[in-house]
């Protein structure tokens, strides 16, 4: 306190150490792989201050890092591992998930597998209830966020044509629809393969894999279904369906996970959404007053 | 970029001659706009902190030219609805809109500025700020990442270089047409829908 | 402002006087002191409970599960005042009121506080007819000023009124909104069912939009001939007409009545030296759009020339309905939720709730469990007083250098949250007796070097940079002074609190998860001015590291890895019929969980006490006074979030 400004010159002091400390880092990591330098700086015992260059590079996402879910796909039998037993439904706090199930024909007696699975993504919270409660490690928390999108682009609908044409004339949309239809991904769009999964999640895959192992999947599946099944009433698995627990764990088990990036950065977004065709948006055309929202 | 376009030598009819000007007049204007797209300083909710975070040095907006975060719509270029839009600060959200100058751009960023999000079924939230101001780029996630943010950036520039000079709304023949401002009643009262409810009331 | 002074006399003497204190001591003089010796918390209130009974006859009954019924509303002040005076329950925490149809009654909560000795809060709770007119009860504000927001907040959500409260208007919602939204007849317009999971998403999967459906015929009704042309909407009722007083001329507000003289001009109808100084007075809107409001704020201010004379605060632009949703929401649901109340420090929230839910539960989480959720909490506190510093210094002016360096340095933090728990912000890391995921090798390690290496440094680094820097303590030191028996009496909590001398910390007075088990200190100041806040702050950074560093030396030997859930992990929880107020100290002050459980699947009642909004009925005493400029700061060392505010 004796001096006026003492204190002054001392912050300043600290804005200069991290100048200097900045360009010393930086002269550190000059001759290395560009790249991922930054990346690499984005460490506690790092001084100075690092800035991501995003497109070009990116953070590594950690395994439990959480966006928006997918459905599992197996791929040895080319279909989904969800047997529609409504758990991630019931546990979803926005209430974003629909599940139809497919009834047989004939017997009119629930058929483990969904006929359609929608899960609306400008709801969805991002909490990870769905991936943790699924009894089938059916559906899993995706990583990649790069899902923005606008949508007077490619996606053909009227709501979207409505959009599209309130862009170019000021006519207000009266849904907005654009983000509705586009966003709300269906059975196709949400599916992933097991090997995707097994790729961003290699622990979770392991700990799949390994209590896939012991018991025959016949077993194992009615095992993992024990404890959360108390208070529900899903159809018991049928047998045929968990059976090919062994086989499909095959393929996929033996994934030595790629040393791939985590997210690709080429992965195109457009690739997680279904063709637009396939989500079915129920507008009722009779006019209505929507604006009162 | 523009340049190529002039020094291109096929022989071009002459009444197309004023289009191939203006798609180059096109490239450079939309080049120009995309580069420095001065977002408004305005932040809703949860939403806002990872806005903040994109701004910071970890991210970084500046890099794509648009750091300046202007507190004045006046100012602004892009207005970042980031957060959940209740309906007691949809009118303000839209007067600000209205007076930001054209050419002017709307990332609704996160679930609730899409669709209300996890709070859609409150009686307070509009349920996505769409229903009032038209919105160009789209970013679901509750709260998207710094880098889905600046996603939506690489999104939007991406949508401004489709634009041309002859369609834009605001080079259009016309006065702007504001938002009409959304009115606190007994509910949120959509002023556009102002007549049916009228009618409506009175068959109560 | 003292007429003709030519430079600002000092607002307050107090102030004054405080200021030369904590100028002659070095500030860098150890700021933690102990809370003053540690008090016996007692275990539950009987006694206390036991001693109303006897004092008033007849009036007290006890209460199910939790308190006692005042059994004539009209006696609720003397009852108050003796809980007050005779008690020294000297805060009050909560107020709520709680829906009972089927009796046809609302009962109105409360639980107060000693402080800071802490121990269990005293509920006492008051029951009043639902019907309009006459569901109205005497105002607590002149017992407890702090009563003041939050009996607004149950008028506009529930429709009780209280008569005595200065200023009864809607708080969260707008002035003309019709119903009372948290009444558990009143349906919202997206209304789906009564309580989660709703049956339409499975098995038929019915797929419709909510706003697909014409949404407000059934649930919102319009008036009769209700025209919107010709409707006047006065959303925040008489708040410019109530703060005009007796100086009419208002800028900018027609109604106010105007006297023009001869020249055409505005006359102020003035009182006599503001004759003399020819300054207008106006009143002036910051927010809701404002850089420096942190969030969607509104306050309407009320200056003559810079000095602020009266203030005013319009809340509720970010009123997300936590408290309905909560209600049709399942116990676990409510979870990812709670993240979303104060933003900056999700972890701080899950704890408040899943500690009341353990407690109606009788649940108790395993020592791993314990360990982590210290952990995190207490990362979390260090993160958020990092991004609150970091604005208050944009507030003061130096506008983002500092709050940059300290975004890098919660970055940090945020990063292992993100690796833990999955997200940066919404961690959804607690359950009920457990947490979700335990750390890895990888993750303590990162949390080790977090803890022993980076936070130290950074958090020396910014007392270094900031704590003695004259502009900063130009701006500070002496602006925003709220004597200690005023903020207890405006419920103030927190570090705010602290910084006013009184050692309220939640941890220390009503402890919960292992706090008592480490060895840690509560800092207390005691200028009550900004720059004690900020030196709080910091205080309690670095006494968080200490815990931190603790938990991780000891978890290890103390734990047992993998040992995350307590029982069984479930989704569809039951929770014993029951009431429970459980609060936990967040980086913001005491937040605390109102839950009611009727055995169900979905809590009965849902309130959130929230720090930041409590806090904020003490800022206009706080900045009554002060220049214009200084409001902002004082705002920030307030360090309110608006998704708590307005919840
Ligand atoms: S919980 Fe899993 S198996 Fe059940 S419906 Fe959901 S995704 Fe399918
Ligand atoms: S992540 Fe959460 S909000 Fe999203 S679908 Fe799963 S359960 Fe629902
Ligand atoms: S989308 Fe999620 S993070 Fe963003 S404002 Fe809404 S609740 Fe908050």
């Amino acid at each position: 306190m004796a001096i006026i400004g003492a204190g002054i010159l001392k912050g300043l002091g600290v804005t200069m150490r991290h100048f200097v400390e900045t360009y010393i880092e930086d002269f550190k990591y000059m001759g290395f792989n560009v790249d991922s330098s930054a990346v690499r700086r984005q460490n506690p015992k790092n001084r100075g201050l690092a800035t991501i260059e995003y497109p070009k590079e990116k953070m590594p996402l950690p395994e439990n890092f959480r966006y928006v879910p997918f459905l599992v796909e197996d791929t040895s039998k080319e279909e989904e591992k969800c047997t529609s037993c409504g758990i991630c439904a019931k546990v979803c706090p926005p209430q974003c998930i629909w599940i139809e199930r497919t009834e047989d024909p004939v017997t009119k007696r629930p058929v483990p597998q969904p006929k359609q699975f929608f899960i609306d993504s400008t709801i969805c919270m991002n909490c990870g209830f769905c991936a943790e409660f699924c009894p089938f490690d059916a559906i899993k928390m995706d990583v990649n966020y790069e899902i923005s999108y606008y949508p007077a682009e490619d996606y053909k609908t009227a709501a979207a044509d409505a959009v599209a044409a309130s862009i170019q004339d000021n006519v207000l949309p009266v849904h907005g629809g654009g983000a509705v239809g586009r966003l709300i991904f269906d059975k196709t769009g949400l599916m992933k393969s097991d090997v995707y999964h097994a790729t961003i999640h290699p622990s979770d895959w392991a700990r799949e894999v390994a209590e896939r192992k012991p018991a025959p999947a016949a077993k194992a599946a009615p095992v993992a279904v024990a404890a959360p099944a108390a208070g529900l009433s899903a159809p018991k698995p049928a047998g045929p369906k968990m059976a090919g627990g062994p086989k499909m764990a095959a393929p996929a088990a033996g994934v030595v996970v790629p040393a791939a990036p985590i997210v690709s950065s080429e992965a195109p977004a457009p690739a997680v959404v279904s063709p637009p065709a396939q989500v079915p948006v129920t507008r009722p055309s009779k006019p209505k007053i929507v604006g009162h929202v | 970029m523009a340049e190529e376009q002039f020094q291109n030598d096929i022989p071009v009819p002459d009444d197309l001659k004023n289009n191939i000007f203006i798609t180059s007049l096109d490239k450079l204007y939309n080049w120009g706009r995309k580069r420095s797209m001065w977002p408004m300083l305005f932040g809703l909710a949860c939403c806002a902190i990872e806005m903040i975070a994109t701004a910071a040095s970890r991210h970084d907006l500046a890099r794509f030219g648009w750091e300046l975060m202007r507190a004045s719509p006046r100012q602004a270029d892009l207005m970042i609805v980031s957060g959940t839009v209740t309906k007691k600060m949809i009118p303000q959200i839209v007067r600000l809109y209205n007076q930001m100058p054209e050419p002017r751009y709307c990332v609704a960023m996160g679930a609730c500025a899409t669709s209300g999000g996890p709070f859609k079924e409150g009686y307070n939230v509009v349920s996505g700020v769409d229903k009032y101001i038209p919105v160009d780029v789209y970013i679901p996630g509750c709260p998207p990442r710094p880098e889905a943010l600046m996603h939506s950036f690489i999104k939007l520039q991406e949508k401004i270089e489709k634009q041309s000079i002859r369609t834009v709304r605001w080079y259009q023949k016309g006065d702007e047409v504001s938002i009409p401002v959304p009115m606190l009643g007994p509910d949120l009262v959509d002023m556009r829908k102002a007549n049916e409810i009228k009618a409506q009331a009175a068959t109560v | 402002m003292a007429a003709g002074a030519p430079a600002p006399a000092a607002p307050k003497p107090a102030v004054a006087a405080a200021s030369p204190v904590s100028g002659a001591k070095p500030p860098a003089a150890p700021a933690a002191v102990a809370a003053p010796a540690k008090p016996a918390v007692a275990a539950n209130t009987d006694a206390e409970m036991a001693d109303i009974t006897a004092k008033f006859e007849g009036l007290i009954s006890k209460a199910p599960y939790e308190g006692v019924f005042i059994n004539d509303p009209a006696r609720l002040v003397e009852v108050a005042t003796y809980v007050r005076d005779g008690l020294h329950f000297s805060m009050l925490s909560s107020i709520t009121a709680v829906d009972y149809p089927k009796d046809g009654v609302i009962e109105v909560v409360y639980h107060a506080t000693r402080v800071p000795s802490g121990g269990k809060p005293l509920c006492f709770k008051v029951r009043v007819p639902r019907e309009d007119g006459k569901c109205s009860m005497p105002s607590l504000c002149g017992v407890y000023p702090g009563a003041e927001f939050q009996e607004r907040e149950a008028y506009d959500l529930y429709g009780v009124r209280f008569e005595g409260n200065p200023d009864l208007r809607r708080i969260l919602m707008w002035e003309g909104f019709a119903g009372w939204p948290m009444r558990k007849d009143w349906k919202e317009a997206y209304f789906e069912g009564e309580t989660k999971p709703f049956e339409t998403r499975w098995p038929a999967g019915k797929h419709e939009l909510a706003e697909e459906r014409v949404p407000w015929q059934d649930n919102v009704t319009f008036p009769k001939d209700f025209d919107p042309f010709s409707y006047t909407s006065k959303p925040d009722g008489n708040i410019y007409e109530s703060m005009t007083g007796n100086r009419n001329s208002v800028q900018g507000f027609p109604d106010a009545p105007v006297v023009v003289d001869a020249n055409g001009m505005n006359q102020p109808q003035a009182d006599e030296f503001m004759d003399e100084l020819k300054t207008d007075e106006i009143i002036v809107n910051m927010g809701p759009q404002h850089p420096s409001t942190h969030g969607v704020l509104r306050m309407v201010v009320k200056l003559d020339g810079e000095t602020i004379t009266d203030l005013k605060l319009a809340l509720g632009y970010l009123h997300r309905n936590h408290e309905k949703i909560g209600e049709r929401n399942t116990w676990l649901h409510n979870i990812p939720y709670t993240d979303r109340l104060d933003y900056i420090c999700g972890l701080a929230n899950e704890w408040g709730y899943v500690l009341g839910v353990e407690r109606m539960m009788g649940i108790t989480p395993t020592p791993r469990v314990e360990y982590l959720r210290i952990l995190m909490a207490e990362l979390t506190r260090i993160e958020s007083h990092f991004w609150s510093i970091g604005f208050l210094l944009n507030d003061v002016g130096a506008f983002f250098t500092p709050a940059l360096y300290f975004i890098t340095e919660r970055d940090f933090i945020i990063d292992l949250f993100e690796s833990v728990a999955g997200s940066r912000l919404m961690c959804n890391y607690m359950r009920f007796g457990g947490v979700s995921r335990d750390f890895t090798e990888q993750q303590l390690q990162r949390a080790h070097e977090l803890a022993f290496e980076r936070l130290p440094r950074a958090i020396d680094e910014l007392d270094h940079f900031l704590t003695e820097n004259d502009i900063l303590k130009a701006r500070c030191i002496g602006v925003g002074y709220l004597p200690a028996d005023r903020s207890v009496a405006y419920s103030l909590t927190g570090p705010c609190l602290r910084a006013a001398g009184v050692g309220y910390d939640v941890r220390k007075a009503d402890p919960y998860g292992y706090y008592e088990r480490f060895d840690w200190d509560v800092p207390v100041r005691y200028n009550a001015d900004v720059y004690d806040r900020y030196l709080v702050r910091v205080q309690e950074m670095r006494e968080s590291l200490k815990i931190v560093q603790q938990v991780l030396q000891r978890m290890s030997k103390d734990t047992k890895v993998g040992d995350i859930q307590a029982g069984k992990k479930a989704y569809n929880h039951r929770v014993p019929a029951g009431q429970t107020y459980a609060r936990v100290e967040t980086p913001k002050g005491e937040l605390g969980f109102y839950l009611v459980s009727d055995g169900g699947q979905n809590p009965y009642r849902y309130h959130i006490r929230s720090s930041s909004f409590i806090n904020l009925n003490s800022l206009k005493e706080m900045t009554v006074g002060y220049k214009v400029a200084d409001s902002v700061v004082i705002l920030g060392s307030l360090d309110i979030v608006l998704g708590e505010v307005d919840r």
